[in-house]
């Protein structure tokens, strides 16, 4: 068996990510590159006598040090030992797509071109004269449909028989003259040094003209560097008084130029484009009046499907673990063990599993609105609301709204965003939307206090968390997230059927990488607090006594500005880290009633705190820390604990301040 | 006065002449790299409903730009 080693690029929804599931069904691994937040996947498969490991680069448009995206895939071109590169290209759209393809030739990758939808193209009348074109580029052009599963036999032929023979792809590449000539000369000093010759010298010199910083800091380490500099401004200037254009600008005419002159001799196309579906689709999905409404029912369909489906599901798993919990209590002679085993374990996987229904609905539903085409659309009809108001792609719009129902799956579904500052600012706004654990607290607190007002009170919570999240939004962007603004141009893909396999496939890899990275976060939160609350062996579970007791003790002054200094008060908001849900049923517990005793437990609340207190306190749980599991899905998603701790600080140091300031403004304004 | 691409309407086509200068780096390469080049021309299609951003067709694709990006880029 010999090995081979195949990169997979091409531009965002070319199918790329089709032909590696053709390739390597469910052979995948989905990581992250090695510290960075963007996904990598890989696959294997065997073919004949070769065994394929393909690497899905992330989709993009070029390769400039523009976005991590860009840079991971131009150092898997660069840097790894790719056998060959398969880039796949949308015939319809192959004059875009080509620019991309340009960039590998300056980098001489050994390149093969996968033809993808070439039926497509066909049916808007555009003919591409495959024969020339890959005479003209300089290496095979193979015909795929990767719906169909057509041609890959034939790529894969293609691809062992050139991994024998690479061909260096920049020779066919030619710019005009002028810029051609002012290349060759930055080329020539460049071949002076042999430290950078690790790639074709052309690709160091467009680079320099592109004002590369990533090239332009590796040639500064050499010896003739600043001989290279002279020219490069040199170059540029001289480019600039010639065409009156920023040596990028005209670097990126030429690589049109040299596509343009490609298309003009291998593709026949009409004068005038028909219509496509996609116009007529769009006709009425993103109409000027319909788009809103149809954006709301969307949503409200998709929150139907993973919430009012997804909750029941949820509500049994927990039901059947707390059972097995009790049951395997029961079994065991040794209360401490068996504690362990019903609060820890059982508790702790159960925990993990009750969010695997909602994750998985979220990305059926996900996968389905992006592959299909329809999530970009909502991305522009909603993008001026989400970029005014937060300073936010209009594609936040999705997990903004998960969060509502639960902040793990709001925070996976940021993933659809495509830069890294969008993502993680969405996320950390995220904790603010009152997700559905928040609700019991809401329930008995208003039960207690305010049982005419109960709808306003929920209201109220809603919106105090919207405003704060529009608040830290607003103060992020003028700190941490500043200048990380993302430009929005973004491609509204032509609709078209997903398929259910790739949906299937995404969506299981997820709820897989869940399990294995947020689940041990989760399952480690929950056998901490098992320990903090039984231990010194001997004290009652979770009592004032235990070690969690005693914390709440320790730390009870601190929320006494607040309106609850009360250790019980501390306890619960402890144990609501693990699940907001359970700061209720905790309250109950230490008043020594049992944890689903609503009625017990609204007339505890009801002695035990004041109406301002109350409110103070409700404003406080949903401000807080979100609970452990969001906090792990975050470490998940972004492959660093940065940004769980920060989250951690923000809501900590939000929800005092917020909760102080409401409580302080409340007596003195006579609610106390 | 300088049109921009800010200011074409639904159903018009014009072609880019050039960026100005002042515009963020980054973007004006990535827009390069979506087709954005001098002499290409540009099929404004409509503009979402709260007025912002616009979609246009370039090079056969559907792009979508925000006002404030697009404001950067002359055209005639």
């Amino acid at each position: 068996m010999k090995k081979l080693i195949v990169g997979l690029a091409g531009n965002p929804n070319v199918g790329k990510t089709t032909v590696f599931n053709q390739l390597t069904g469910m052979h995948q691994h989905v990581g992250n590159w090695p510290g960075k937040t963007v996904e990598r996947a890989e696959g294997y498969f065997n073919h004949g006598d070769y065994e394929y490991q393909i690497v899905d680069l992330p989709g993009n448009y070029a390769l400039s040090a523009h976005s991590i995206e860009e840079i991971v895939s131009r150092d898997f071109i660069v840097d790894d030992d790719s056998d060959v590169i398969v880039n796949v290209v949308d015939a319809a759209n192959i004059e875009r797509n080509l620019y991309l393809t340009v960039q590998m030739m300056e980098l001489g990758a050994n390149m093969i071109l996968a033809l993808n939808m070439n039926d497509f193209a066909k049916r808007r009348e555009h003919f591409i004269n495959i024969d020339l074109m890959s005479e003209l580029l300089g290496f095979p052009i193979i015909e795929i449909n990767a719906k169909k599963k057509e041609g890959i036999e034939e790529l894969l032929n293609t691809v062992e028989k050139q991994a024998a023979n690479p061909i260096n792809t920049s020779e066919k590449l030619a710019y005009g003259a002028e810029l051609k000539e002012h290349l060759e000369d930055l080329q020539e000093l460049i071949e002076k040094d042999d430290e950078l010759l690790d790639v074709p010298s052309i690709w160091t010199a467009v680079k320099l003209l592109e004002k590369d910083s990533i090239v332009i800091q590796k040639v500064q380490q050499s010896s003739i560097s600043s001989e290279i500099m002279v020219e490069v401004d040199k170059v540029s200037k001289h480019l600039y008084d010639i065409y009156n254009e920023g040596s990028e600008e005209v670097i990126a005419n030429a690589r049109y130029a040299f596509i343009d002159g490609l298309i003009a001799e291998a593709v026949e196309k009409p004068e005038v484009e028909k219509p496509t579906i996609s116009d007529k689709i769009d006709r009425i999905l993103t109409n000027r009046i319909l788009a809103i409404p149809i954006f709301l029912v969307v949503m409200w369909v998709m929150f139907q499907i993973v919430f009012t489906l997804g909750s029941p599901m949820q509500e049994f798993i927990n039901a059947v673990f707390t059972q097995w919990g009790e049951m395997a209590a029961a079994a065991i002679p040794n209360p401490y063990i068996a504690s362990f085993v019903q609060k820890g374990l059982f508790c702790g996987v159960g925990g993990v599993l009750t969010f695997l229904p909602i994750i998985f609905l979220m990305f059926l539903c996900l996968s389905f609105l992006e592959d299909c085409g329809y999530l970009a659309r909502a991305a522009f009809t909603l993008d001026l609301v989400m970029h005014k108001l937060v300073g936010l792609h209009g594609k936040a719009f999705i997990p903004m709204i998960l969060g509502f129902g639960c902040g793990v799956p709001a925070v996976m579904a940021t993933r659809t965003m495509e830069h890294e500052s969008d993502r993680i600012l969405a996320m950390m706004l995220i904790p603010f939307m009152s997700c559905t654990a928040r609700l019991p607290i809401y329930a008995i607190f208003t039960a207690a206090f305010f049982p005419d007002n109960a709808g306003t009170m929920l209201l109220v919570m809603y919106l105090l968390g919207i405003i704060v999240a529009l608040i830290i939004a607003a103060l992020l962007k003028r700190t941490l997230f500043k200048g990380m603004s993302a430009p929005f141009v973004m491609e509204l893909p032509t609709y078209k059927l997903p398929s259910v396999k790739g949906i299937l496939i995404h969506t299981w890899e997820k709820v897989k990488g869940f399990i294995k990275k947020a689940a041990t976060i989760i399952l480690a939160a929950v056998v901490i607090i098992w320990v903090l609350s039984i231990f010194p062996l001997g004290v009652a579970y979770g009592s004032q006594q235990s070690i969690l007791g005693m914390i709440g003790s320790a730390v009870a002054p601190i929320f006494a500005p607040l309106g609850f200094g009360t250790w019980q008060a501390a306890v619960a908001i402890i144990a609501g880290l693990l699940a907001k849900e359970a700061i209720v049923g905790t309250l109950g517990t230490l008043g020594g009633l049992d944890e689903d005793d609503e009625e017990g437990i609204t007339s505890l609340v009801h002695d035990t705190f004041t109406p301002l207190s109350a409110f103070s306190f409700m404003a406080f749980s949903l401000l807080y820390i979100p609970c452990i599991a969001v906090l792990g899905v975050i470490k998940q998603e972004t492959g660093t604990f940065k940004w769980p701790v920060l989250m951690t600080a923000i809501t900590l140091v939000t929800a005092y301040v917020v909760t102080f300031l409401v409580y302080n403004i409340g007596t003195l304004m006579g609610f106390g | 006065m300088v049109k921009t691409l800010k200011d074409v309407k639904p159903g018009e086509t014009v072609t880019i002449v050039k960026y100005h200068h002042c515009g963020d780096i980054e973007l004006r390469r990535h827009l390069l790299g979506m087709g954005f080049v001098k002499g290409t021309k540009v099929h404004v299609k409509k503009v979402a409903p709260f007025g912002d951003p616009i979609e246009m067709s370039i090079r056969g694709c559907d792009v979508c730009l925000r006002k404030e990006e697009a404001e950067n880029i002359e055209v005639i």
